[in-house]
């Protein structure tokens, strides 16, 4: 698929998205079962966009390597409650340091 | 803009348009990380800037250019659902927005653009309906003006620094993934969703394309289904 049109549908589905929810009549997704599933579903799609990024390489293999390391590292700044962006520069810090080192 | 915020008094404009610029600064700074990760996943600096003007949801963001990072443009359709799935809950804050906010028109449609996480925090956050209105065009508006301009900068030095794993920026990635998911894991059931759908994906990756592992271990969500944890009840027991 050629990016443009891959950015062109992604977005326009986020668009109608947000569309819809200020269009549509409060109904069915107001019903509590439904808005259980649909709170958790940024949570099952986190978790695995997590492990996959994290330990998987070509052709889906499991793989640990300095990535690893950089998720444990950013877990722990997490419960240090540091915000976003030093959690991620901590996390690529940690991978290119290991890797210079000829670690991972 | 011309839109009235509403009867707000004077001296309670101030903390609420504190409260949604600091928003505004803080998520608009991890618009870089999004530039870099775009350009280390093979888009150019215009497809990278198109995705935050257009698109303009975080998460859904980085689940786009994540699992094209790791399958290539043949992931898209995968990269396309994810982001996707990850983009309902913006239609769900959007439920709870429209009569707040009371918009109608074009400005319903800007609205609409602005509906994400940091300008619906900031509008429930508030106290009465004005103030609610005011924080979200506050924070909205700032996170996209920031979110934007940071994107770019950050494509721009994405581009600049070349192998992109010589700077643990696929790491950086996989940080991102594990910030935003945290502040989500504050019940035992949304560790359990989330646990479930970490085994899902690792243990399908090996067998289905890049991507695809990910949507499917979407479906740990319906662990949601189950009614919530039955606490003892003695009433109940009793009767």
């Amino acid at each position: 698929m050629n990016a443009w049109l891959a950015i062109a549908v992604a977005t326009a589905i986020a668009f109608g998205t947000k569309v819809a929810g200020h269009l549509v009549p409060a109904g069915v997704l107001e019903r509590p079962r439904v808005r259980r599933v649909t709170g958790a579903l940024p949570v099952a799609l986190l978790a695995a966009l997590v492990v996959t990024q994290t330990a998987t390489g070509a052709g889906g293999s499991l793989v640990v390597d300095a990535r690893l390391a950089a998720v444990a590292v950013a877990a722990v700044a997490l419960l240090l409650r540091a915000p976003f962006l030093l959690v991620v520069v901590l996390g690529a810090l940690t991978a290119a340091v290991l890797r210079a080192a000829g670690f991972a | 803009m011309t839109d009235p915020p509403g009867p707000v008094a004077p001296a309670d404009r101030r903390p609420v348009a504190r409260q949604g610029l600091s928003v505004g600064l803080a998520t608009g700074a991890y618009g870089i990380s999004f530039g870099a990760l775009a350009v280390a996943a093979g888009f150019d600096v215009w497809q990278a800037c198109a995705l935050s003007l257009l698109m303009f949801t975080g998460g859904s963001q980085f689940a786009f250019v994540g699992i094209v990072a790791s399958g290539g443009l043949a992931a898209a359709p995968s990269a396309i659902a994810a982001s996707s799935m990850l983009g309902i809950r913006n239609g769900l804050y959007a439920l709870e927005l429209t009569h707040l906010l009371g918009v109608r028109g074009v400005r319903r449609l800007l609205a609409a653009h602005l509906t994400i996480d940091e300008s619906t925090a900031v509008a429930v956050a508030q106290p009465d309906a004005p103030r609610a209105r005011l924080g979200f065009w506050v924070a909205g508006l700032s996170v996209f003006v920031l979110w934007n301009l940071t994107t770019l900068a950050g494509a721009l030095v994405g581009n600049a620094i070349g192998d992109p794993r010589t700077y643990g920026l696929d790491a950086a990635a996989c940080a991102a993934f594990t910030a935003l998911l945290w502040p989500r894991l504050r019940s035992r059931d949304a560790v359990a969703v989330a646990v479930l759908g970490g085994l899902v994906a690792l243990l399908l990756s090996p067998a289905l394309p890049p991507g695809i592992p990910v949507v499917v271990a979407s479906l740990a969500a319906l662990l949601a289904l189950r009614a919530p944890r039955a606490t003892a009840n003695p009433d109940r027991a009793a009767a």
